[in-house]
């Protein structure tokens, strides 16, 4: 930092364009400097909180991975092997490949559902639509945990509904948990929950857009679809940028869904059938805990890629630039 | 100034105490499930999930002046493992004395997360158990555990199913192979049995009795591991069931999943080759036909003139490398089970199939008749044969993760993905490459 000194003679030589490009505020005064030592004084209890929870765990486990602990050898600094390994391991990748074709199938589906079903509502005034908003939230506010038990139930072939549908109209009951058919379950269970959540963040900025544009869209002769195609989509674009950020971000750390699952269909969805139920098994399954973190910080990584890329390719239509 | 002082002094105080308000909780390893009777004597906290476990706690801690027990139930298997490797990773928070299956103590003291009980009077309490048993406790001269309850299998069917297609219980798997088409040409509603390919244990069992040694491990020399799992007597196992598998004469439903339970009580399955513990298994589910007639039989064989004999499952109690007061710990692991009114409790409220020898041998064990199976004598009948054949069994250092790329390989088999010799093949390959990866020298 410069000291006032030396900057002061730049001011005094008059050119107005120095003062624009360094804005900085003079900070001689001292009720400044008292502001300022209260304002750190503030915010000290969440730097605390902050750096004990989050900062210093994520450089431990960063530590960790760098060390390869093996059962027969012990533990010895290895550098970036671990990340070498993790970018080379099979088991990593296919969960990686997974995943990403989890997030082509699934976020496209949850904002088809959610999208759809906050125009509608949005466009309607009565009370059924007041009660159809709440009933479409619903299962966001069941425990992911207990609604992929329940799921588990319904595609039991023991327990679940569909053996006594299927045989209603005389089809043969499909497995819902065999090694081809788990992907689509596991689609629906995830659609099911979170379709409700983006509906209400998309209503609730289709609501936020001033209905007098919507009335002069129809003096210009604007049919409902038009309506919605041309003006209430573009206007919710920041919306539908923050819903599919959240969406990818969640689908590249897909773990709950697939953990409950497994315990009724073991053959089908495996010990690495996304990165991170990989990380999970190695450190608590097989105690690798260096090289499950090595895999956990590579996902990080990946995910902070991924999201940073989303929103940099979409800056425009969420106004971050 | 000096109030602004107190100010900043003041939140960080409240800060400070918000964040050790968690370490407080540390402390919490003295709450016991149970009560201490003798408040002054050495605690010792014990990690178990026996069913009805609370009256044998009490039962010793009334009975022993110097030492206590301060039990927890941490959870069943696997989420008792979890939490117990993640404390040893830790450094802290585990328990003194652990409940832990027999197959994962290699797992644990290759961490050097157990005791070597053999400098604190393991070999006082040798002659209370079989050899097998023992066996299954110690790697070279180190004892890790001291054995509780053992698994030797038999065979619980349906007498009632059974006698409607006119069937006799199999006792060779010959038989059991005919009796499964039988079953199927007759139109019956269920299989003659289930082949869960999450078995594990189970799995590895049924390979073992036709000779599979998949493991060679010694703690004595611990970097050494030799690995046979695709050894001719697996593939002639996994070849028989496979073709049961491909021919639709028996299940492959996963283990221990509420269908499969339900399906075990309701007649889906004619036969359930079990571990001892079974009938209690069988006893704590619910819809169960309620006139199903249960009986056991001793498990089918290879060949019926040389029966071998097989183990699924078992569990002991050994000392943790955390443990504060090890002489107390190892004096809770050798005689918390080692009375005959603690057994009494273990088998009449916990249905476990004691290893102890004064109970094992004794008359009230053997004509005990259960109502559970019309009042047969199941361990005269069949599970005493079982457990005296029983040798013991090495298990490896990375039990959980063999047992997953088996559950991995037995799908891909069920699934028609592999022939049944290419699964065990494969699975050779994979451990083989695990082991190495972890520093092992293959024998």
């Amino acid at each position: 930092m410069t000291t006032h000194a030396s900057t002061a003679p730049g001011v005094a030589a008059g050119a107005a364009s120095a003062d624009v490009r360094q804005p900085r505020r003079p900070r001689g005064s001292r009720l400044e400097r008292r502001r300022q030592r209260w304002g750190w004084l503030f915010v000290t209890p969440f730097l605390v909180v902050f750096a004990l929870f989050l900062v210093f765990p994520l450089f431990y486990a960063f530590g960790m991975s760098l060390f390869t602990s093996t059962l027969a050898t012990g533990t010895t600094f290895t550098g970036i092997e671990n990340y070498v390994k993790a970018f080379s391991d099979p088991l990593f990748m296919e969960g990686l490949l997974r995943v990403a074709a989890f997030a082509i199938v699934m976020i496209p589906a949850q904002l088809a559902v959610a999208l759809a079903a906050a125009l509608v509502l949005d466009s309607l005034t009565s009370w059924l639509s007041k009660l159809s908003r709440l009933l479409i939230f619903v299962p966001y506010a069941i425990p992911v945990v207990i609604g992929a038990l329940m799921w588990s139930f319904l595609y039991s072939p023991k327990f679940g509904p569909s053996a006594t549908i299927f045989s209603a109209v005389g089809l043969p009951t499909p497995d819902f948990l065999a090694s081809d058919t788990v992907f689509g379950s596991l689609v629906n269970i995830v659609t099911w929950q979170w379709s409700g959540y983006y509906m209400v963040v998309i209503y609730a900025a289709l609501r936020s857009i001033d209905p007098s544009i919507y009335e002069a869209a129809r003096i210009d002769g604007a049919n409902g679809w038009q309506t919605a195609s041309r003006i209430k989509l573009p206007m919710i674009s920041s919306s539908m940028v923050m819903v599919i950020t959240f969406a990818l971000i969640g689908t590249l750390q897909f773990f709950t869904e697939p953990v409950v699952l497994r315990n009724i269909a073991q053959g089908a969805i495996d010990a690495a059938y996304t990165p991170n139920m990989y990380a999970y098994s190695l450190a608590f399954s097989y105690s690798q805990f260096n090289y499950a973190s090595a895999i956990a910080f590579s996902l990080g990584a990946l995910v902070f890629a991924g999201s940073y890329l989303f929103l940099f390719l979409t800056r425009k239509q969420s106004g971050l630039k | 100034m000096k109030s602004k002082l107190i100010a900043v002094g003041g939140t960080v105080a409240v800060a400070a105490a918000a964040l050790t308000g968690c370490s407080a909780g540390e402390s919490s390893a003295t709450e016991c499930t149970n009560e201490i009777v003798n408040a002054e004597a050495t605690q010792v906290s014990v990690w178990a999930w026996y069913p009805a476990f609370e009256q044998v706690v009490d039962l010793f801690n009334e009975t022993h002046d110097d030492v206590q027990i301060c039990w927890t139930n941490a959870g069943q298997g696997n989420d008792e493992y979890t939490k117990f490797s993640t404390a040893l990773e830790a450094g802290s928070g585990a328990p003194d004395v652990i409940m832990l299956e027999s197959e994962v103590l290699s797992s644990f003291s290759i961490r050097d997360g157990l005791v070597d009980l053999t400098e604190y009077g393991a070999a006082d309490v040798q002659g209370d158990y079989t050899e097998g048993a023992w066996k299954d406790v110690s790697s070279g001269d180190a004892v890790y555990a001291i054995p509780v309850d053992g698994g030797p299998m038999g065979m619980l069917y349906r007498q009632d199913i059974l006698d409607e297609y006119g069937i006799a219980a199999p006792t060779t798997w010959d038989e059991f192979a005919a009796a499964a088409q039988t079953l199927k040409d007759a139109g019956a509603p269920g299989v003659l049995a289930d082949f869960p390919t999450n078995g594990r244990a189970y799995n590895q069992a049924l390979f073992a009795q036709a000779g599979s040694v998949p493991f060679e491990y010694d703690n004595a020399n611990p970097t050494e591991i030799g690995i046979d799992v695709n050894d001719d007597g697996s593939k002639k196992v996994l070849s028989y069931w496979n073709d049961l598998v491909q021919k639709g004469l028996v299940a492959t439903d996963d283990a221990f999943t509420a269908d499969y339970n339900t399906k075990l009580v309701d007649g889906s399955y004619a036969i359930y080759v079990a571990a001892a513990w079974g009938p209690g298994y069988l006893g704590g589910l619910s819809d169960a036909d309620s006139d199903a007639v249960w009986r056991a039989a001793p498990v089918p064989q290879w060949d019926a003139a040389n029966p071998v004999q097989i183990n699924w499952g078992g569990s002991t109690f050994a000392v943790t490398s955390q443990a504060k007061d090890k002489e107390a710990a190892a004096v809770v692991a050798k005689e918390v089970f080692g009375t005959e009114e603690a057994w009494k409790i273990g088998i009449e409220e916990a249905a476990l199939f004691p290893l102890w020898k004064p109970i094992l041998e004794s008359d009230y064990f053997r004509d005990l008749e259960y109502p559970f199976f019309g009042g047969q004598q199941i361990n005269k009948d069949v599970f005493l044969e079982a457990a005296a054949g029983y040798t013991g069994f090495t298990f490896s250092p990375f039990q959980n993760y063999a047992y997953d790329q088996l559950t991995e390989e037995l799908y891909a088999m069920v699934q028609g993905e592999k022939e049944s010799d290419q699964a065990l093949d494969d699975l050779q390959a994979s451990l083989e490459a695990y082991a190495s990866e972890q520093g092992f020298t293959l024998k």
